[in-house]
């Protein structure tokens, strides 16, 4: 047994300072994005109404402009663990989208936005998007989903324990504030822009936010930060709109099976006690 | 399933229908009266827990089939409306996805515990070649069942893995393009494997009743690796058994549960929420996590066609294990040395498992040939010579000695 357990121990030791140690190492000049505190994030995490609200506010009024939410619909944000809007508000939202259709004898129309229809895409199709910079804008649907930074050995082992989930979130705000000019001796090319945080640096998106640009009704700070953590929370609503509802599920189903395990332990130890 | 039933119903329709179809003698010799040794642990449950996973994929992928739609230009946004509109949409497919991730943990533990007490052994020989079939279309399915996501890395894996057979000469590429249905992963590729992703499942089930019956008849292993003897070495399955099992199971439910609910997507790929996209190559394209051992050796060898032979061989080799082994201890309990070989086999799979997330350059690929070499030598060299060189020690005379002796 000495023998197996020395065995098994020299290997994990090879093992973490094979891989280990070039995790610590790697990818030295795009730096972690800092963790941020989310109110939603752990077993009982919640969505901040306020924070989706303003989150929502930048991405109609800057992300928008390029970016599609194509999966969403108006009456999502009056959905239950939602931004909290009432069915007056949301209608009153939606009819501030033109959305195209065809009237009764077929003709293409533009008319008001319903509760039921998605956010409207804007550009036409893929190439007007691609037109601008290149690449088209990605729909920002489950982008809170798609994007991520390398955690390594061994953080992604503690990740599985503390539920630590918020890659994207954190990465998206720390990209949005990521802009600077580029070291020295960087080749940036043409039309792309350096962000720190970008694998690679070179990001087609000019920076989007500038201070002062968006003005919160509820006296929130008119930050490039503040519109950073608020517009990838909402991005995270966006993405998993049912959040809310899995956690508070997935406790009571904890308690259950944490309570029927229990049950059946000391029915099998019962059941047992006449063998050992 | 072994032999004769004792069973009488006392139920006058029970009985009219036991005449006629002996089904409730079969279930009361098969899950009641089943005599199991009594010294099995809880590694033993995971047959069960793997049945128990079997229906959850099967029932859960049915309701998610409701709201699939297998088109290239629809597939990805389906998916995503079943989360969003269908009532528990979210729950479904997070189960399935989670899921068929556990079913695979439950299997890998279902098969090392098969190799540490060497239950393929005489008399068991088709019971774990039955496995080994079981697991070869688990992979097939859980592969077609990550193309139908029809994210980046749904598209690029279906891609990296169709081409493996371009390696075969000659008829290589004629295969892929019949493979595809055209030119390139598309549409028709998507089609079948859905339909395939549909089938295969129910393949399975079929493979687990031969298995089930097969295990019926030559009995459990158990941890002492020698045959029961008299009555006093068993339990019968119920109650002893199904409370065990049941036990158990609902543990590996709460391991289930913490995914589903609080880390759905821990163990995805972050690329496969960016839909399809054959002009855009992702920067590294890695399988699921169950495959990374197998892909990591395909990596590790540097000739294509031998790369694509040693990943069919690692999986096949486990089919020839009653074979390789040629000792005729079972349990690793009583063979000191297997026991070290074994634990370095786990360590060895984990390790490459690792190294198939890395890109291939430098130390990792090194480092994924020594492994791979190893994880061939365990099945090629170590486990035939062991059989002749290990000195085991000795083993005792009974089941119940082996219990009461370890009490005493």
């Amino acid at each position: 047994m000495t023998m197996q357990r020395t065995i098994i121990a020299l290997t994990l030791a090879g093992f973490v300072a094979a891989f280990g140690a070039p995790a610590f190492a790697q990818d030295h000049d795009t730096p972690q994005p800092p963790r941020i505190k989310w109110s939603f994030s752990g077993p009982f995490g919640k969505f901040d109404e306020a924070q989706l609200q303003r989150g929502f506010k930048v991405f109609r009024e800057v992300c928008a402009n390029c970016h599609s939410l194509d999966m969403v619909a108006f009456r999502n944000l009056g959905d239950a663990g939602a931004l909290g809007y009432s069915a007056a508000q949301v209608a009153a939202v939606a009819a501030e989208y033109k959305v195209k259709d065809t009237d009764d004898l077929g003709n293409p129309i533009e008319r008001a936005g319903r509760p039921a229809d998605h956010f409207p895409s804007p550009f036409a199709n893929e190439l007007a998007a691609k037109a601008q910079y290149g690449v088209p804008p990605p729909d920002m649907s489950v982008l809170a989903k798609a994007r991520t930074y390398e955690r390594g050995f061994p953080w992604f082992v503690f990740d599985l324990i503390t539920q630590y989930q918020e890659q994207g979130p954190d990465y998206i705000a720390a990209l949005l504030k990521g802009y600077e000019d580029p070291p020295k001796g960087f080749a940036l090319p043409s039309g792309g822009h350096y962000n720190k945080y970008f694998p690679g640096h070179n990001i087609a998106m000019p920076p989007p936010l500038t201070a002062g640009q968006v003005t919160f009704d509820d006296g929130s700070p008119a930050t490039v930060e503040q519109y950073a953590k608020d517009v990838a929370a909402f991005m995270v609503w966006a993405a998993e709109p049912h959040m809310m509802a899995r956690k508070r599920i997935g406790f009571q189903v904890m308690i259950f099976l944490i309570v029927f395990a229990g049950l059946l332990y000391f029915t099998k130890k019962k059941v047992w006690s006449d063998v050992h | 399933m072994s032999g004769p039933s004792t069973y009488q119903p006392q139920n006058k329709v029970l009985q009219w229908i036991e005449k006629r179809l002996p089904i409730g003698g079969l279930i009361h010799s098969s899950f009641i009266a089943y005599p199991t040794p009594r010294n099995l642990n809880y590694w033993w449950t995971f047959g069960g827990i793997l049945s128990f996973m079997l229906g959850v994929q099967i029932i859960t992928g049915i309701v998610l089939t409701m709201h699939y739609t297998p088109h290239v230009d629809l597939a990805f946004k389906s998916v995503e409306a079943s989360m969003r509109d269908v009532n528990y949409g979210w729950l479904l497919r997070y189960l399935h996805a989670n899921g068929a991730a556990m079913f695979f943990l439950a299997v890998y533990i279902h098969m090392l515990r098969g190799i540490y007490y060497g239950s393929y052994k005489e008399p068991r020989e088709v019971l774990w070649i039955l496995g080994v079939i079981i697991y070869g279309l688990m992979m097939a399915t859980g592969f077609m069942g990550y193309v139908l996501v029809w994210g980046q890395m749904s598209f690029w894996a279906a891609t990296v893995i169709t081409n493996l057979f371009s390696a075969l000469p000659g008829i290589g590429e004629p295969i892929v393009s019949w493979l595809w249905g055209g030119y390139a992963v598309g549409n028709p590729t998507l089609n079948r494997f859905y339909s395939l992703h549909y089938l295969l499942p129910f393949v399975i089930a079929g493979a687990v009743v031969l298995h089930v019956w097969a295990l019926h008849v030559t009995g459990q292993n158990n941890p002492a690796g020698i045959e029961p003897k008299s009555d006093k070495d068993t339990v019968p399955f119920t109650p002893y058994a199904t409370v065990k099992d049941g036990f158990f199971m609902v543990c590996f439910c709460i391991v289930l549960a913490w995914f589903v609910f609080y880390i759905p997507n821990f163990l995805g790929h972050p690329d496969n929420y960016i839909p399809a996209n054959p002009a855009v190559t992702p920067t590294h394209i890695v399988p699921e996590w169950y495959y990374l051992p197998f892909y990591a050796i395909l990596r590790a060898i540097p000739d294509k066609l031998l790369g694509v032979g040693a990943l069919g061989a690692s999986i096949v080799v486990l089919a020839f294990l009653p074979w390789l082994d040629t000792s005729k201890v079972r349990s690793a309990r009583y063979r000191p040395l297997f026991r070290q070989f074994f634990w370095l086999f786990v360590i060895v799979c984990v390790a490459l498992g690792w190294l198939g997330t890395k890109p291939p350059e430098g130390l990792s690929v090194l480092l994924s040939r020594i492994l791979t070499v190893y994880y061939f030598a365990f099945f090629l060299i170590i486990l035939p010579l062991l059989g002749i060189f290990e000195k085991t020690k000795p083993l005792p005379n009974s089941i119940s000695e082996s219990v009461l002796g370890a009490k005493a």
